[in-house]
């Protein structure tokens, strides 16, 4: 098998991360990995009386030049960490904010933990969780400390939803722009945790509570208030994410979790609940997250995300041949199920419904997807979402109409497409926003 | 005897399942919060001033901490630089045209954007400097907070800011913010 272009080859021995590589510098990484098999051949002949080597955990080995055909190579025997193919290069997108998740290498509804976007106001907190607690007090009958093992105690629920930064559209993008760098502020992960009712009814809720403060422990110690209906709707208190503890940029060990609601309410690494009469008028729910619109007024407290889609694929900087060609995305709507996912080839005049992978969630990803037969000449195919309310995606000029043009950076979600060039690339559907 | 035996049976039976079936309404897991431990955490600001501490700043003595803890972010004056927001910026007539005029300076500062004063107590207590969040003291930080408020001509240099006098300055924006509508309709909004 040929190497592939973009593979990075470590420079030295001393540049990979596997301590080894450092502590044998006269070896090089094929010679190490021989040796470690060699060894743990001689132990099995001798009916495993010889300590098995530890194997590597990290990082895979990466080959020098050609991979060997692997019937004629022992491969990597068990270990404590599983990692993704040496092969795999699929990265999020980092900036000094945020790193966006890169939508174009994902399948299925489920965003791995390490590809999920980022965006933090401080930085990733480091919380340790022998000494984590959640305090909630305010308007309640009996203010309360919990520990993670107090959280991980109650009855415990899992659910798949998407999260989403409020300000995740690249207005104004380029044709050469990837679809992680559209909308790549989104990401989909099963969490796992306990229902914040839950804990409201275990310290109860005075009649007069109708908002309540959600603070985290980061450098910002960010703060948002939350009507309390949600609190009695589907809102958690979760800790885990895919299977496992969540991830310390996802806000380790617990954050808040409000399906559907803009990505900055789902506080991360939470250390206080306070219950009050009225909201607290936050920066982040007043000099941000907030929307002009007209009228001269700005929106406040805009917490639903609106129902939207996008064509993963093909998508550029990918390239398309004639023929079939499975056309795959995803929609999602913060107002429960995607009903429908459709798809226009002549700017919109006409859509046909594409298929959606079940099960179709509430407040969730939903992976679709369209055969297409693609006779080569140049064609724009554009995707929009209708959710079970009705609510139909609307296109750019359908938003800066409702909202006037200077509104934003928060909630857009218009539609948008591709196109197949004659040539087989495929570039992003560029349009004027104002 | 036979009797007794499958009645008491299924009475236990019947006891097990109700337990099952019925969570009580409290675990009593956790434990009670303390007072002081309520207070090193409960440092929120209401819109009312709730939450405010002692301690008191004007624009004149806020001046030399901005210089020293913000200007290199936030500019000098502050007017913004490419890593941090603009602060200090009025509209025309506080217009607040934002979303139909696409033309002009419209930066949201503190003096056109901003809808509670009391947000700025609150919001640099929790977050700033950006390097060294925490280190102000409530002093240095009515003092910044009156600083910003008189660059952006809302108090004058010499007005005293506190616990009782911030939550009373009415920002220029303060009636421009209305409650999502969204979801009373499927229509876009």
């Amino acid at each position: 098998m040929a190497r592939r272009d973009e593979q990075k080859r470590p420079a030295s021995p001393a540049s990979v991360t596997d301590p080894s590589a450092v502590l044998e510098p006269l070896l090089s990484r094929r010679s190490v990995v021989v040796g470690a098999a060699l060894a743990v051949g001689a132990s099995v002949m001798q009916g495993m009386a010889a300590p098995v080597p530890q194997a590597r955990p990290t990082p895979p080995i990466v080959p020098d030049g050609p991979v060997p055909d692997p019937t004629t190579v022992l491969g990597r025997l068990p270990n404590e960490l599983g990692v993704r193919s040496q092969f795999e290069k699929a990265k999020r997108r980092p900036s000094n904010t945020s790193s966006q998740s890169p939508l174009d290498d994902l399948y299925g509804a489920i965003t791995p933990s390490e590809l999920h976007f980022e965006r933090h106001h401080g930085g990733v907190a480091v919380v340790d969780p022998a000494t984590y607690t959640l305090l909630i007090h305010g308007l309640v009958e009996r203010p309360m400390i919990f520990t993670l093992d107090d959280l991980k105690r109650f009855p415990s629920a899992s659910r798949i939803c998407f999260l989403e930064c409020a300000g995740n559209m690249a207005r104004g993008a380029k044709e050469e722009t990837r679809a992680q760098q559209v909308c790549g502020l989104t990401s989909q992960s099963e969490w796992t945790g306990v229902m914040l009712s839950t804990l409201f009814k275990e310290v109860g809720v005075r009649p007069d509570a109708s908002w309540f403060l959600a603070e985290g422990q980061d450098a910002a110690v960010m703060s948002r208030s939350i009507p309390l209906e949600k609190a009695f709707d589907d809102a958690m208190i979760v800790y885990a994410q895919n299977g496992e503890a969540i991830r310390p940029e996802q806000g380790y060990p617990a954050r808040l979790l409000l399906p559907g609601w803009e990505g900055n309410t789902n506080v991360k690494w939470l250390r206080r609940l306070e219950l009050s009469t009225r909201p607290f008028m936050t920066r982040e729910e007043t000099s941000k997250y907030t929307e002009a619109i007209k009228g001269d007024k700005a929106r406040q407290f805009s917490f639903v995300i609106d129902a939207r889609s996008i064509i993963t694929s093909p998508t550029y900087p990918g390239r398309v041949e004639k023929g079939w060609i499975e056309i795959r995305g995803i929609a999602w709507s913060g107002r429960g199920k995607i009903r429908r996912a459709e798809l226009s080839f002549d700017e919109g005049k006409s859509w046909v419904a594409a298929t959606l992978q079940a099960p179709v969630l509430s407040k969730a990803h939903t992976r679709f997807r369209h055969l297409y037969e693609w006779d080569g000449t140049e064609v724009t195919v554009m995707s929009r979402a209708v959710d079970e309310t009705g609510y139909v995606q609307p296109t750019v000029r359908e938003l800066v109409d409702a909202r006037g043009p200077g509104s934003g950076p928060y909630h857009l979600n218009p539609i948008t497409g591709w196109r197949f060039r004659p040539d087989g690339s495929v570039t992003f559907r560029t349009e004027k926003w104002a | 005897m036979k009797r007794a035996l499958a009645l008491s049976f299924v009475l236990i039976t019947a006891a097990a399942c109700n337990r099952a079936d019925a969570p009580p309404s409290r675990f009593g897991f956790g434990r009670a919060a303390t007072p002081a431990e309520i207070q090193t955490l409960d440092i929120d600001v209401g819109p009312d001033g709730v939450g405010l501490p002692a301690g008191q700043g004007t624009a004149v003595a806020g001046a030399p901490v901005y210089a020293a803890k913000c200007a290199t972010c936030h500019g000098s004056a502050g007017e913004g630089t490419p890593i941090a927001a603009a602060l200090v910026g009025r509209i025309p007539n506080d217009s607040f045209n934002y979303a139909t005029s696409t033309g002009g300076d419209r930066r949201k500062t503190v003096g056109s954007w901003w809808p509670h004063a009391t947000t700025l107590y609150d919001y640099i207590r929790r977050a700033m400097p950006f390097d060294k969040p925490g280190t102000l003291t409530p002093d240095e930080i009515y003092a910044v907070t009156a600083f910003l408020l008189a660059k952006n001509e809302i108090v004058k240099d010499d007005f005293v800011i506190d616990a009782t006098s911030l939550p009373a300055v009415k920002m220029p924006s303060r009636d421009r913010f209305v409650a999502d509508d969204r979801e009373k309709s499927n229509r876009v909004r």
